[in-house]
């Protein structure tokens, strides 16, 4: 069913119960719940903790919009939300204990039975007698769970437009620009050697940023079968790949590289996370595990001195995948 | 004339392959266990090496270390297949025999640390054979005390935990186990990142230098008995464990408190 169908089912519903005639005046029946002494000191402490809720749940969002690696620390996500949840629960624990007049109901639950059903709707209403404040409570509460709502949808504003997040899209990877190793010494193709595995970056480039760390590795140029239009991303058999794994953002840490390839798996990059797969000789293709899409390949070219560098962007977007992450092209 | 000629060379045919085949059953050795000369020399020598190698070497990596790389009956029927040892040098058979990743029983098996079979006679000639068949890289003798455990422990992180585990308790890739180090000696550690066993990259002195490499044993020999400032190391498995014991803490603190803020219900 269509969602104006539904809303028109909602609408219809309410107008026919408005009409219905109105439940006969009944007396008003003797108690069942003594009547409890007022307790404004616990009604003030639910009050608290229902606003300190609320102002964790808005400093999540806050923290949300504005965390990064450089500024807000990602923990105060976990912090705000863990909070704001435990507040509300600090809150609902002092209304059981101190605000609600506890009767205890000694048959077992009444099923089909109109009277004590009535009575167990009285018992409900009449455990609020001490309650003085009931609408600024209900609106603290309302409040409380209104910003939690909110806190836990921010993160679909993370979908666009409201914030760009394109420069996480962005690699410091340009035509020209060096490939260098952890400590920053530029890597030569001479030092790319068979059966090894090197990590390098971007010249000059924050080492954090998503689309800069690499891994570079060298194989036997006869053997690749990359990709049209890839013929000449990998001079003498050296290539790098995005060392960001598609699947969740782990670093492709391990190389599997074999001595003796005629009884051992083939040579494959793989991500300790979750064991995804990539065949570095087909342009990384995924062969096994939860991946869903090749690993970024960077184009390299060599310098008149020997050095490795950039000869454009990467393949594809770097970093974990979303739905249509194939259809967008890198950012350069 | 021609088809009697034919069932002829059909019948000799199958008497020489039923002669291999007797011959084979009669020459082949044990399916396991060591093959070793009647008598055995005190100290390590070249001969020793050659034998030993002949009898439990030769079915895989061919008659003196050429290699057999398409697969071809050995020794115990075993259909022998190995790289060839020309070249590798001192460095790799020592390692590979030191640990028990040699010998292997079948050419298919992932090698790993295991029982070391052969005496350290053996050991020495056996390596002194290899490296007598071509040139290689010798034993090396790292001084781990000479590295500094935090470079090493970076070092490791970079390198090797990917695999290994940040504190080498090893793990897995896709195809194979990644052996714990905890047990491993020095100079074995150093062996290995040279050749890179089985599925392991290699790493040049270019990449690790032998200072380096001195810092990353040190770690590693520090990680068989870690300091676990936590109190508790949980294995010094990781998160995993860690995670799972967090829980084993937190949901009898979550029942607590349930108890603590609800009432039992009395019944009649």
């Amino acid at each position: 069913m269509k969602l104006w169908q539904w809303l028109f089912a909602l609408i219809v519903g309410r107008i026919l119960r408005r009409r219905s005639p109105p439940e006969e005046p009944r007396q008003k029946p003797e108690r069942i719940v003594p009547v409890g002494s007022p307790q404004r000191r616990a009604e003030n402490l639910v009050l608290v903790f229902l606003g300190l809720a609320v102002v964790f749940a808005l400093g999540f969002i806050v923290v949300y919009g504005q965390f990064s690696p450089r500024g807000m620390s990602n923990s105060l996500l976990g912090i705000t939300l863990g909070g704001s949840l435990l507040w509300i629960a600090l809150a609902l624990t002092v209304v059981a204990k101190r605000l609600v007049v506890t009767e205890e109901l000694e048959d077992d639950y009444p099923e089909q039975h109109p009277e004590k059903q009535r009575e167990v709707v009285q018992i409900v209403h009449e455990s609020g007698s001490r309650i003085t404040r009931k609408r600024l409570l209900v609106g603290a509460g309302a409040a409380a769970g209104g910003t939690l709502g909110l806190a836990a949808l921010t993160p679909v504003l993370s979908l666009g437009p409201v914030w760009d997040t394109d420069p996480l899209d962005e690699t410091p990877w340009r035509r020209g620009v060096r490939l260098v190793d952890d400590e920053g010494t530029p890597l030569r193709a001479d030092d790319i050697q068979h059966q090894s595995f090197y990590t390098a970056f971007a010249e000059g480039a924050d080492k954090e940023l998503l689309g800069n760390s690499l891994v570079v590795i060298r194989l036997d140029p006869d053997k690749l079968h990359l990709p049209h239009g890839r013929s000449d991303w990998a001079l003498y058999g050296i290539m790098a790949y995005s060392k960001i794994c598609t699947h969740a953002g782990c670093a492709v840490a391990l190389y599997r590289n074999p001595k003796f390839p005629a009884v051992q798996p083939s040579p494959a990059l793989v991500c300790p996370c979750h064991y995804s797969t990539f065949d570095p000789f087909t342009g990384g293709q995924v062969v096994y595990g939860p991946a869903g899409r090749p690993l970024p390949q960077l184009p390299l070219m060599i310098d008149d001195e020997g050095y490795l560098r950039a000869a454009g962007n990467f393949s594809a977007r770097v970093g974990p995948s979303w739905w249509n992450v194939r259809e967008r092209p890198t950012n350069a | 004339m021609r088809r009697r000629c034919r069932i002829l060379g059909c019948a000799l045919a199958a008497t020489v392959i039923a002669m291999a085949a007797a011959a084979d059953t009669a020459w082949s050795q044990p399916q396991s266990g060591i093959v070793r000369p009647t008598t055995e020399p005190a100290s390590p020598s070249l001969e020793l090496g050659a034998q030993l190698f002949a009898g439990n070497c030769a079915s895989c990596h061919g008659i003196s270390g050429s290699g057999i790389s398409s697969p071809r009956p050995g020794a115990g029927g075993i259909l022998g297949q190995g790289p060839p040892l020309r070249g590798v040098g001192a460095l790799a058979a020592d390692f590979y025999l030191r640990t028990g990743y040699m010998p292997l029983s079948s050419p298919h098996d992932q090698p790993g640390p295991d029982r070391v079979l052969f005496t350290n006679t053996e050991i020495a000639s056996l390596v002194k054979y290899v490296a007598s068949l071509g040139g290689g890289p010798p034993v090396p003798r790292p001084n781990p005390a000479a590295g500094s455990i935090s470079e090493g422990a970076q070092l490791f992180t970079l390198h090797c935990a990917g695999c290994h585990q940040e504190l080498a308790r090893g793990g897995f890739v896709t195809g194979a186990v990644v052996p714990p180090l905890q047990t491993v000696k020095a100079t074995q550690i150093a062996e290995a990142v040279r050749i890179g066993p089985y599925l392991m990259p290699r790493f040049s002195r270019n990449e690790i230098s032998d200072a380096q490499l001195n810092s990353i044993i040190r770690y590693v020999l520090s990680t068989r008995h870690p300091t676990n400032r936590g109190g508790w190391g949980i294995g010094n498995l990781g998160p995993i464990p860690e995670g799972l014991v967090t829980w084993w803490i937190a949901v009898p603190l979550l029942l607590l408190s349930c108890l603590a803020v609800g009432r039992r219900m009395r019944r009649s």
